[in-house]
């Protein structure tokens, strides 16, 4: 065990801190979910990062990356949190299919969607829920007709998040109509302004528009749009699904900086607060350390050759949940300003606390519901019986 | 940067679980109980015989100069086992005080690393110590000097624990040979050690506790099902579950970095004792409550964990001690993810 950087990479993790203060936006952009200009701009920071290959520093050089490791990677987002750089529009696309396309796809559609994707010249919206197709995803009913070269996409998808700007989405279709449950699906990309597509913003709790509903009707994509091979779209979905809830969507350093947030929003305030604050902000601090630390074991285990397995579970019951109780204790120091918009003369020093709030709220139901991932963990990890 | 124990760590740590697998079962304590005695004196013959005693004396005092990474995980290993002899206390934190404070041919060291004694800490952290009456020596504290005395001289007051393999005492006289002034770094040292092999072992006794309800949920059956296959049960288990995989990177971390000996590894070592002692709480209870009355019996071997976890819980440090050590780091040292590995500078 050596928990030290290398000379190299205390090197990487200060050219990257150099780039960051050379170019991000020195004033906040507007949020991608909030309209078409907050969207483009943050396309246009996908743009530059990528001209500075700082986009995926995991990917290969080929595709716009850096060929470099998890750990690597880990210290970039360091110091792209601390930085405050804008989030990435694009973390459906880099994050989750990246990957797996990397993993599933052939070369030329590696070559087709790779480096688009890290320039944001194709931002993705992740389409696999559907009204009655949510934690049981399995249930999906959206069809994919094959016709030549090919497929004829109908169906109804919900909750895609980024969806009403975004260029493309990523979707789980049945490509066998007799089939049932997780078989005979496939993963079929789709333009979202493809004739026959109707996208419906849905506004979320904060009134922003952060994901929609996507209305399929003969929508017509050629067969090379399809990842892996018809009827492997479950597994390969539930190889995305590990990455996204294990290790990439919430990389700790977005904690870490919270938590610093959150020791000088008490240090600010210390004098009228009572002990037990004190000790929350404390218990904030320690699991985003814990958090953490354990990303950093995971990564150096793949680094090894090893391979993600329950951790993913375990992980996302508890980045979620820490996230909700890192911010109920920045409500509680805010106390009666907590409920004050940005706009609100008296909010100075109240921050995004409450935004931040509410959409931590989200965290235990997207990318798989917490009592999903506690199932997992009890069966597949403990061996409990599934029935 | 590499967060891996090595091979030869997990063969280590491999090798002391095996033996206790063997020897330390709920069956052994139980005999153990029933005997009256200190020890299993078989049982201690057998980790005597694997050279522990000095695994963290340095090279140059007769031990294996080893670190406290090396140990971690059989102080975790111990924990899981409940094991009533004083491996940890002995080989993990009086044994490297002593050598700290004496030459290399002290024949209260050269005897403890033998094997042929063990000897007790009467460390100010704790208010009772551990295993007096079967050491061979005692060290006593005064301000920042240490004396050696032995369980004769020291007019052991017995302070029966509710958990039956803790033989804790007071002395009545803690005067004694003097072995050294000026020891406060050792004995600081001494008690990051404790508060660290306490949170190793409490992280051991919460994945003991998952994996006897694990057990137990399998088997028993009520409305013709196991009781496993109903979801509270499996929710409340996951969840023990993820405590204790989010106290384990803390744990070694601080393990790792106990050699520093600055605030950012003294809050990381508090941090673990912490995380360590909410999944010991966490899961030792939830034992219980999946067992039903029988977790509430005698009979189910749910209680000498719990026992064990309470008694560690303040054993080196309450919990607001440790919040304190947090939060001399937090509140005067920087903050933010590039600092997760720093030092005090
Ligand atoms: C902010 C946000 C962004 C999202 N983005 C996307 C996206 O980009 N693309 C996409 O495809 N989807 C997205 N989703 C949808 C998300 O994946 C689903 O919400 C999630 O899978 C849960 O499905 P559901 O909402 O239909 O809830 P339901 O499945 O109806 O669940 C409702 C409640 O019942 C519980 N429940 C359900 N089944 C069980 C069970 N077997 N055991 C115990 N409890 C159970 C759930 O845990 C939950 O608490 C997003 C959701 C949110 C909130």
């Amino acid at each position: 065990m050596k928990l030290d950087y290398t000379d190299e990479q205390n090197a990487f993790r200060m050219d990257v801190r150099d780039w960051m203060q050379a170019n991000v936006p020195a004033a906040p952009l507007v949020s991608f979910d909030h309209s078409r200009e907050g969207f483009e701009a943050h396309r246009d920071w996908e743009r530059t990062l990528n001209e500075g290959r700082w986009g995926m520093v995991t990917w290969p050089e080929a595709y716009g990356g850096r060929g470099l490791d998890l750990v690597t990677w880990l210290i970039f987002e360091e110091e792209y949190y601390r930085a405050e750089a804008p989030l990435r529009v694009n973390q459906n696309g880099i994050f989750l299919l990246g990957p797996t396309l990397m993993e599933y796809g052939s070369d030329e559609q590696k070559a087709r969607f790779l480096p688009a994707m890290a320039s944001g010249e194709e931002i993705w919206a992740q389409a696999w829920s559907e009204p009655q197709a949510g934690s049981d995803l399995a249930a999906v009913r959206a069809t994919a007709r094959r016709d030549g070269d090919d497929y004829v996409l109908s169906g109804h998808k919900i909750w895609s998040s980024r969806a009403v700007f975004a260029d493309m989405a990523f979707g789980l279709f049945r490509t066998d109509p007799d089939s049932e449950r997780h078989k005979g699906l496939s993963l079929i990309f789709f333009p979202l302004d493809a004739p026959g597509v109707k996208v419906q913003p849905i506004a979320q709790i904060d009134g922003e528009t952060g994901f929609a509903e996507i209305f399929l009707e003969d929508v017509r994509v050629p067969a090379f749009n399809r990842l892996g091979d018809e009827g492997q779209g479950w597994s390969i979905c539930m190889a995305t699904a590990g990455f996204e809830r294990g290790l990439m969507l919430r990389s700790p350093a977005r904690f870490q900086v919270a938590a610093k947030k959150l020791v000088e929003l008490y240090q600010a305030n210390e004098a009228r607060l009572p002990a037990a604050t004190r000790d929350a902000v404390l218990q904030a601090w320690m699991e985003a350390e814990a958090y953490a630390l354990s990303i950093y074991r995971t990564a150096s285990r793949l680094v090894a050759g090893g391979q993600i397995g329950s951790e993913a579970s375990i992980n996302k019951i508890f980045w979620s949940e820490m996230d909700i109780a890192m911010h109920r204790t920045a409500l509680a120091i805010l106390g009666a300003r907590a409920e004050l918009t940005r706009d609100a003369p008296e909010a100075a020093g109240v921050g995004r606390w409450l935004d931040g709030f509410f959409f931590s709220l989200a965290g235990p139901i997207y990318a798989g519901s917490n009592e999903i991932q506690r199932n997992i963990i009890a069966e597949r990890m403990l061996g409990l019986p599934r029935r | 940067m590499d967060f891996r124990f090595t091979e030869e760590q997990d063969m280590m740590a491999d090798v002391v679980r095996g033996l206790l697998a063997d020897h330390c079962q709920p069956a052994d304590l139980r005999r153990l109980m029933a005997s009256n005695e200190a020890r299993d004196s078989a049982r201690w013959a057998h980790i005597v015989e694997l050279g522990l005693g000095g695994i963290l004396v340095p090279e140059d005092k007769g031990g294996l100069g080893l670190a406290p990474v090396d140990f971690v995980q059989l102080a975790e290993a111990a924990g899981y086992a409940a094991l009533p002899e004083p491996l940890v206390e002995n080989a993990g934190v009086a044994l490297p005080l002593l050598a700290a404070l004496v030459p290399a041919d002290h024949p209260v060291l050269t005897r403890a690393l033998a094997g042929e004694i063990t000897v007790a800490l009467a460390h100010p952290a704790n208010p009772m110590v551990a295993d007096a009456d079967s050491a061979g020596a005692i060290l006593t504290v005064a301000g920042d000097t240490v004396h050696l005395t032995t369980p004769e001289a020291a007019g052991l007051v017995h302070q029966p624990s509710s958990d039956p393999f803790r033989r804790l005492h007071t002395l009545a006289n803690v005067a004694g040979e003097t072995l050294a002034t000026g020891a406060q770094p050792a004995l600081d040292a001494a008690f990051d050690r404790g508060a660290l092999f306490a949170a190793a072992q409490m992280v051991g006794i919460a994945q003991r506790c998952v994996d006897l309800a694990v057990d137990y949920a399998k088997e028993r059956q009520q409305f013709g099902k196991p009781i496993g296959s109903y979801q509270a049960i499996k929710h409340h288990l996951a969840t023990c579950q993820v405590k204790i995989e989010f106290a384990r990177p803390v744990l070694y971390a601080a393990a790792a970095d106990l050699p520093n000996g600055d605030l950012h590894s003294r809050a990381r070592i508090s941090q673990a004792k912490l995380a360590a002692t909410e999944a010991a709480d966490l899961a030792t209870r939830t034992a219980i409550q999946v067992h039903g009355a029988m977790g509430y019996s005698w009979e189910v071997d749910v209680h000498f964990f719990l026992k064990r976890a309470v008694a560690l819980a303040s054993w080196w440090g309450d919990a607001a001690l440790h919040r304190d050590r947090v939060a001399a780091r937090v509140m005067t040292q920087p903050l933010g993810p590039e600092f997760t590995f720093a030092r005090e500078s």
